[in-house]
């Protein structure tokens, strides 16, 4: 057999991931439940030659990996929910500056410290809009270790891809769940190196001058270029400018170059939705128990199946609407108040008939609380 | 090759007004860099937000123009991606030692090389004149309007103590020590701190009423000393100047390589 069979953690899938991407840095600070993360990778990153960094708080460990980043190497973060709230105002300078980094935010109990040891995904808002302006953003997310490993090589292809910070969004217990792992043999999965530019040392190379196909060419900041990089709105030679037409230009490119691409991004996975009258859709650990209630429900003759949403941002309304029309019902279970949801009710052509299943009490979610709201959805009795 | 050479010149006139001390800081800089005979491409300059943090986008070295208060943040993993590089991190003292003082102290207590030079105007001079953690008891502000009653820092013995192998002042009257100093800063092998006493005669020389910029540079002239100088034993309120700490620690990343060495097997 090709593929190396390890048990592990969804964290430790994702460092074995982020490894296999090619991951040169990390710089994070210790912060449940994500720390495992950090303490692989201060393991594994120097046996390669990589370098891991603790740093003083979050957000030096972001503003660390983005100047790793623009350096050349390939670089992440980890964190949970009050650490990645120290971390949107750098997250806002990748996202503007167009520095390809990976975020991993491994979801637990909030608002502030919270439930640090028990699951939930109150965070899916705060990943897109999180930080301030105008923006767009790539968040992913996956309900096992096999998914995360798929999905945290995914971001790394995103991120340089597009020139942008891209969010894992975990939760505890994918992130603490032991499972099987299949790790790749080395080449049978894609990778999307940088895209560097050709022109050569000593000809003016311009930082944000997009080549025909609208990406963007990186030079090793630090290397044979010279060349300014800042947070302020900035013309093609990376230089402050406060140009209308300049700065208009930019946040259009900003968003436009993610959210035209909606489609290209979307990851999702289906189970049995081709005659479905009921539909669930959901997505990391709360995605399992829909997976186990749909496979029960089927064995009963209930005609149900699910949408499993990996990219949660930008949202894929498309498939949604597409798979949601003429439903009975449409029923997102996650564990918050309702953040996929209300993006499900603006995609489904009848709002009317999406309703949420969710936990708030920072117990896991299981099939029979998703199964109690689509009884009585049916209008049958819990 | 002439100072202008490494200007941007395309990208004057600068923000700075009239009489401030930053330009000076920004000439000696240039001073040092051809002094010491380094390339262009040899040296980064990083900063973070401030009238202070404006001098990256003058100079044509690689340069990072970042968030307020985290350059130091942003240097440290440039550094440790690209080792070679000499990273020269401009702050002003809000800058530096309000929201960045934790990454001051940190990248101190790392010995990480980086050459942090804090230029302290004692004020909050894009914003208009509020009161930085270098003002001062005493001083006026448009934010201390009945006067500071927050005591300063001392940036040298904040910075020595928290573990910077390399930590000077000097002010912006003196040009020669400032390239001398700012060379030895440069050229040491772990964070060197230079404090340069800055003015601001447009916020925080007005509210003060200290006078013109050749009246406040009179004043760095005329209250300051050289490091253990006779005249501070008998006028203590004299500020001293020169090099405080000048020692040899292991440097970060050349510790770190030994982290590499060692998880690779090597004993």
């Amino acid at each position: 057999m090709s593929e190396q069979v390890r048990f592990v953690q969804g964290n430790e899938a994702c460092v074995e991931a982020a490894l296999y991407a090619g991951l040169g840095f990390f710089a994070g600070y210790p912060i449940t439940p994500s720390t495992e993360i950090a303490e692989l990778l201060a393991l594994k990153l120097p046996q390669r030659g990589g370098k891991f960094i603790q740093m003083e708080d979050e957000i030096s460990s972001m503003c660390a990996i983005i100047g790793a980043s623009l350096a050349g190497g390939k670089a992440m973060t980890a964190t949970s929910g009050p650490g990645f709230s120290l971390m949107q105002e750098a997250l806002g300078y990748a996202i503007m500056t167009e520095i390809p980094c990976i975020i991993v935010n491994v979801q637990r109990g909030g608002p502030s410290t919270g439930l640090p040891t028990h699951v939930a995904q109150g965070d899916v808002n705060q990943t897109r809009w999180g930080v301030h302006g105008d923006h767009s953003i790539i968040v992913l997310t996956a309900s096992s270790a096999q998914d995360v490993f798929a999905m945290t090589v995914e971001a790394f292809n995103l991120a340089e891809t597009y020139r942008t910070p891209v969010i894992l969004l975990f939760d505890e217990v994918v992130a603490h769940t032991r499972e099987r792992l299949l790790v790749p043999e080395p080449g049978v999965l894609p990778l999307v190196e940088r895209l560097t530019t050709s022109v050569p040392e000593n000809v003016n190379y311009h930082p944000y001058l997009p080549r025909e196909d609208g990406r963007l060419p990186m030079s090793d900041f630090g290397g044979i270029h010279r060349y300014n990089v800042t947070g302020l709105f900035h013309d093609m030679w990376g230089f402050p400018t406060e140009d209308p037409k300049t700065v208009h230009e930019l946040l259009r490119h900003l968003v436009d170059k993610i959210e035209n691409r909606t489609h290209i991004i979307a990851h999702y996975q289906t189970y049995h939705v081709e005659d479905a009258e009921f539909l669930i859709i959901s997505y990391g650990c709360s995605a399992r128990s829909a997976r186990q209630l749909v496979e029960d429900r089927r064995l009963r003759g209930d005609r149900i199946g699910l949408l499993e949403l990996q990219t949660l941002w930008p949202f894929p309304a498309h498939i949604v609407q597409q798979l949601s029309a003429g439903k009975k019902a449409v029923i997102v279970a996650e564990m918050n108040t309702g953040q996929v949801t209300a993006s499900v009710k603006a995609a489904a052509d009848d709002p009317d008939r999406v309703f949420l299943a969710n936990r708030l009490d920072g117990q896991f979610i299981t099939h029979y609380d998703i199964r109690n709201v689509l009884r009585l959805v049916q209008g049958k009795g819990v | 090759m002439a100072v202008r050479d490494y200007l941007r010149e395309r990208f004057f006139p600068h923000i700075w007004c009239p009489g401030c001390g930053h330009g000076v800081v920004l000439n000696s800089l240039l001073r040092t860099v051809e002094e010491l005979g380094f390339t262009k491409n040899q040296i980064a300059v990083v900063s973070g937000i401030g009238c202070s943090s404006r001098i990256s986008g003058y100079v044509d070295f690689h340069t990072l123009h970042t968030l307020h208060g985290r350059a130091l943040a942003f240097a440290t993993g440039l550094k440790l991606q690209k080792p070679d590089l000499r990273v020269i991190v401009p702050m002003g003292d809000g800058d530096a030692l309000a929201i960045g003082g934790n990454h001051f102290l940190h990248a101190a207590r790392r010995n990480i090389d980086l050459t942090a030079i804090v230029m302290n105007n004692r004020t909050y001079g894009m914003t208009g004149g509020q009161y930085s953690p270098l003002s001062g008891v005493g001083t006026a502000a448009t934010t201390a309007p009945y006067g500071n009653i927050d005591p300063g820092f001392d940036t040298v013995r904040l910075a020595a103590a928290a573990g910077a192998t390399f930590v000077a002042r000097t002010t912006t009257y003196h040009v020669q020590q400032l390239v001398k100093i700012l060379g030895e800063a440069i050229q040491h092998q772990g964070f060197s701190v230079v404090e340069v006493l800055s003015q601001c005669p447009t916020y925080f020389g007005r509210k003060n009423k200290a006078g013109s910029a050749v009246d406040m540079m009179r004043q760095f002239k005329d209250q300051t000393t050289p490091v253990g100088s006779e005249a501070k034993q008998s006028n203590p309120a004299l500020i001293e100047r020169g090099v405080f700490v000048r020692e040899q620690r292991p440097e970060y990343c050349a510790a770190y390589d030994e982290v590499v060495r060692r998880a690779q097997g090597g004993r």
